[in-house]
């Protein structure tokens, strides 16, 4: 027991209820001090389980402290510092609110010594992101907020099976490091699998985040899928298949993220290719490995919430979100460019960032491991990064073509929040130590060696290329010269016509296909349940009273033999 | 300590004889302040039995001094004392609310009506959960059933009559069904008493008369129920009878009935022979799983709110049969649990109903489109209600789900697992209706509407608040529950 004995998480989550009742001038005094009292209590609590609760017939463990969990409650509540001051003047109050019940409910996951608190703020956690993103108010934001809803309370109710079997199973409620081997670990795996964006429900990230008001992508970027590494570190690690799903993860996310046009939507897809490259560290398992694992997190959440500050920004001041509408925006918005490609630069691992100092534990543990194939295709990704996060936003949006946009810079609380996650970024990478010292395990590891810096330079120089080698054929498409240049406009442009005719085709045949699936089945079931069905029509007495003998008489046989 | 003892017999005769005083009266006001006040009695002498029984086991009370066998006896157990609880909870939380819900609904010439007949329906609930004896249990059964018909038929809708009727056909068939089984019961065993016929039962259970008792009760009892598929009568009788009175029914009458299955089945067959030899928890687990998947669909495509409300009920129903039918110790306690969570959700669901109609005067869910702006509080107790019954934890619902999957895992019964969640998940589905037409469209009814008036809200909040309360600190509900069914099913708790 210790004096500080209260869960760090229901700072933020009581505290959110506050917000709607207090003044604008307090308003912002109040979003600025939650997080860091969490911060404060986070550190200020001992090793160990500080509180005992019972609650149905277990004794709930709500404020176990940890390395692993100090270290993500640490970076949940700078996330809700700085997301609070970027949300602080122009979110709606609603956002704001269910932003802190949700960055509450996730530093409480960090906390949670059982599996009975885990689960309880594991579904507070789904309650409030689907209110920030619905707090965009818009009509696809509406439908995207519910589609996200589904899939959370599948991986729910999933993760509720499997916790409830396996507390028959082990007569145990604690949260601990377990092996997937019988249906109870199997669910909850699952379960955790669900919220980190893992095969096959991984599209959930991509649908709803960029749908989600600018500050809102914000806070929804930092906390699902971290928790979620989170639980697997503390629950799952050394589990192998973990490796394959979080490289299925790392290439699901660059490939899409490659094709995609929307800003937010690339930053998305490359949310679940970073998770991938945290769920294979957490699957290999290794000291080196899960230090990583935790290290990218604390790093990514940083940097991913610089990239979509900056993309927020440009959301907010020009109202368009498409990269083929955007471009030469540095002209006027040089702050938000730069804090852009600091992201940027970091999410790639270019040297003296966050990245380069984070991500190198987690390919460094799979070549000490011997996964020589895990080894390649991580590096080969971590080029594919920078293809699509590290360029190709930054070069589209604040480069490229000039779209004759010029919006101001954006108000003084967006820049000062972008500020401090720049600061961090570069802090980080130059002096990583800090970062090292709270990792869970003892860090024996110098990113700065000749040979790491070279390899990483070679990588960024070779993957740089190639994107400018591709650029020069796409800006030519992209010019209004009409000799040579024809050629390949008309010719890439059949060529993507030809091919987008056919892809539209066979999408809108599946689409329909899907579509009619759905109704023939929704209009089945109004058919025997709707207001007219035979299941809920008004019977006569008459038969309802057949029913009665019907059961007397099933009832009877029954019995009798 | 002469009038504690005096309790369990002051536990009915009390509402039974305020009902003739508020024929008498006459008065509205002076109907519903005698009412109340037996309500308060009633809960506190309820409160009573519960601590008396947790401190000194099962409390038998002859009535006029006629020991047990011959004369009926009274018998407060903690299964009966929980459901005793859970009835006058409802009750003296049902009726503030009804002071306005009954101005506005009822004719005033009838309304002293209503309250003689609401309390008879009480007394009857509070007699057949408080009776030892088999016969008395369908005398109470009768009269709080009777009143029920009247209370029904006094919707202001016309359509409250055939209700009403229905109700009253089906009903008397089932108090019938019942009749019977005890009569073929007393055949065999001579005997009317719960407990000397548990006694006694063994030595002719193998004969087609005990059989066939065993048939007549189990249908008849569930035709009370409501059990899928008897349970065509329960959404007219729900969607028609005045709110108050819905939200009484929902919250008591099939958890009493659910009470005289248990009592039934576990204290008067016993165990052994019910789960053991007879086939009676799997056909019972099958119509419980029906009835949960069925109902919520059905549910889902209801445009009338209270008819949406009355079919989540019989699939709750379903889930306290599933429970029930475990047979095990954690599957009666997921049941009985469910018994007191369900009463408060769907009562405080259908109060919020009842708030929206002395507004509106409306029931379909398209008239309700942007009322969460004019009737913020009634809107949020009805979200409030419906996140509890989706069961999502910290609240009521969470813990009756928790019981229920635990005591399935226990058995090994997956299917029912899936069942149990994929109803919660089309809870979310009907709820969210609901949610999404009173939030999300814009509003488009009468400019004059605006907030419930503070005696129907705060009633509906109280629930809302035990609600929240049992889901957080579930000692008081799991505690009796578990003890309840180690009681039943004969194992030390």
């Amino acid at each position: 027991m210790s004096e500080f004995a209260f869960p760090p998480g229901l700072i933020m989550i009581l505290g959110a209820f506050l917000i709607p009742f207090v003044s604008d001038a307090r308003r912002s005094l109040l979003v600025m001090s939650l997080p860091i009292l969490t911060l404060a209590l986070v550190w200020l609590l001992p090793d160990g389980s500080n509180l005992q609760i019972g609650f149905l017939d277990y004794s709930l463990d709500p404020v176990r402290s940890s390395t692993e969990g100090r270290l993500f409650a640490t970076i949940f509540s700078i996330m809700a510092f700085a997301g609070g001051l970027y949300a602080l003047k122009q979110a709606r109050t609603i956002e704001l609110t269910a932003a802190f019940v949700y960055a509450g409910a996730a530093v409480g996951v960090t906390f949670a010594g059982d599996l009975i608190t885990l689960f309880i703020f594991w579904e507070i956690m789904a309650l409030g992101s689907t209110l920030v993103i619905w707090a965009a108010g818009t009509h696809s934001a509406y439908r995207a907020s519910m589609r996200y809803l589904l899939v959370h309370l599948l991986g729910g109710v999933i993760l509720m099976s499997g916790i409830v079997a396996y507390v028959i199973e082990t007569g145990s409620t604690q949260f601990v490091a377990m092996t997937a081997d019988s249906t109870a670990t199997w669910l909850i795996l699952a379960g955790f699998l669900v919220n980190a964006g893992a095969p096959p429900l991984s599209a959930w990230i991509a649908d709803a985040y960029p749908e989600a008001s600018p500050s809102g992508t914000v806070f929804l970027s930092a906390f699902t899928t971290k928790t979620a590494v989170f639980a697997l570190l503390v629950g799952f690690p050394g589990t192998e298949i973990l490796i394959w799903i979080g490289l299925y993860m790392v290439f699901y996310g660059i490939i899409y993220a490659l094709l995609e046009n929307d800003m937010r939507r690339i930053l998305a897809y490359s949310i679940v290719n970073q998770v991938g490259f945290m769920v294979t560290a957490i699957g290999i398992g290794t000291e080196m490995a899960l230090n990583g694992a935790a290290a990218h997190a604390f790093a990514h959440i940083i940097y991913k919430a610089l990239l979509l500050m900056s993309a927020g920004s440009v959301l907010m001041m020009t109202g368009k979100r498409k990269c083929t509408d955007l471009g030469g925006l540095f002209q006027s918005m040089p702050l938000t460019a730069f804090h852009g490609i600091v992201g940027a630069l970091a999410i790639s691992a270019f040297p003296f960032t966050s990245g380069f100092v984070t991500k190198s534990l987690e390919t460094s543990a799979a070549a000490h491991e011997g996964l020589a194939l895990v080894w390649m295709l991580l590096l080969a990704a971590s080029a594919g990064v920078f293809l699509h996060a590290g360029i190709k936003f930054p070069w589209f949006v604040f480069f490229q073509k000039d779209s004759g946009l010029r919006p101001p810079e954006p108000p003084v609380n967006l820049r000062m929040a972008m500020w401090i996650f720049s600061f961090l970024c570069i802090a980080i990478g130059i002096y990583p130590d800090p970062l090292y010292a709270i990792l869970p395990y003892a860090v024996d590891y110098q990113p700065y060696t000749i040979d790491h810096l070279v390899t990483q330079l070679q990588l960024l120089l070779f993957a740089g290329f190639a994107f400018f080698v591709m650029l020069k054929m796409m800006k030519r498409t992209l010019t209004i010269s009409l000799d040579f240049d024809w050629f390949y406009r008309k010719f890439f442009k059949e060529l993507t016509e030809e091919f987008s005719i056919h892809a539209s085709v066979a999408q809108k045949s599946m689409e329909r296909r899907m579509k009619n699936r759905v109704e023939s089945i929704i209009s089945n079931l109004y058919r025997h349940h709707g207001p007219t069905g035979i299941l809920s029509r008004v019977l006569s007495t008459g038969s309802m009273v057949m029913w009665v003998a019907i059961l007397l008489c099933l009832y009877l046989l029954s019995y009798y033999f | 300590m002469t009038l504690a003892t005096h309790y369990p017999i002051l536990q009915v005769v009390i509402p039974l004889l305020a009902a003739p005083a508020c024929v008498l009266l006459k008065n509205p006001r002076a109907c519903w302040l005698l009412t109340m006040l037996v309500m308060l009695v009633s809960l506190g002498i309820a409160g009573q039995l519960v601590w008396q029984t947790s401190e000194s086991g099962v409390i038998s009370y002859a009535i006029g001094g006629w020991a047990a066998p011959w004369g009926i006896e009274y018998r407060v157990d903690a299964l009966s004392s929980y459901v005793l609880l859970i009835i006058t909870t409802i009750g003296a939380l049902v009726l503030p609310f009804a002071a306005r819900s009954v101005a506005d609904e009822i004719n005033i010439k009838m309304q002293y009506l209503f309250y003689a007949a609401f309390l008879l329906c009480y007394t009857g609930m509070l007699g057949i959960t408080i009776t030892g004896d088999a016969f008395n249990l369908f005398v109470f059964l009768e009269i709080s059933s009777l009143s029920s018909y009247a209370l029904v038929s006094l919707g202001k809708d016309r359509r409250a009559l055939s209700a009403a009727f229905q109700y009253l056909i089906m009903g008397t068939l089932g108090a019938t069904f019942y009749l019977i089984g005890i009569g073929l019961l007393y055949m065999m065993t001579g005997t009317l008493n719960m407990a000397d016929l548990a006694e006694r039962l063994p030595a002719v259970n193998e004969s087609r008369t005990v059989l066939t008792a065993l048939a007549f009760l189990t249908v008849g009892i569930s035709l009370k129920l409501a059990l899928f598929p008897l349970h065509s009568w329960l959404p007219n009788a729900y969607t028609y009878a005045p709110s108050a009175v819905s939200a009484l029914l929902a919250g008591t009458a099939t958890k009493v009935a659910a009470y005289v299955l248990l009592r039934v089945l576990f204290t008067i067959f016993g165990v052994d022979f019910v789960l053991g030899t007879m086939p009676v928890a799997e056909i019972l687990i099958i119509l419980g799983m029906a009835a949960i998947l069925i109902g919520s669909m059905v549910a889902i495509f209801q445009e009338n709110l209270k008819r949406l409300l009355a079919y989540s009920s019989i699939a709750q129903i379903g889930y306290i049969v599933v429970g029930i039918s475990l047979g095990t110790v954690t599957g009666l306690t997921a049941g009985l649990v469910h018994l007191f969570n369900h009463a408060i959700i769907k009562s405080a669901l259908f109060m919020a109903i009842g708030c929206i109609i002395y507004r509106l005067n409306s029931v379909l869910i398209g008239d309700i489109a942007g009322l969460g702006k004019r009737m913020p509080w009634t809107m949020a107790a009805f979200v409030a209600g419906g996140v509890s019954l989706i069961g999502v934890p910290l609240t009521a619902g969470f813990i009756s789900k928790w019981y229920l999957v635990l005591a399935a895992l226990d058995k090994g019964y997956w299917p029912i697992v899936v069942v149990v969640l994929a109803g919660s998940l089309m809870a979310v589905v009907y709820i969210w209706r609901i949610v999404e037409t009173a939030y999300f469209k814009p509003y488009n009814g009468p400019a004059s509407i605006s907030e419930a008036p503070l005696t129907m809200l705060i009633p509906t909040w109280l629930l809302i608040m035990v609600n929240f309360y049992v889901g957080i600190d579930s000692s008081l509900t799991a505690g009796i529950a578990s003890k309840a069914a180690a009681q039943l099913l004969g194992v030390s708790p």
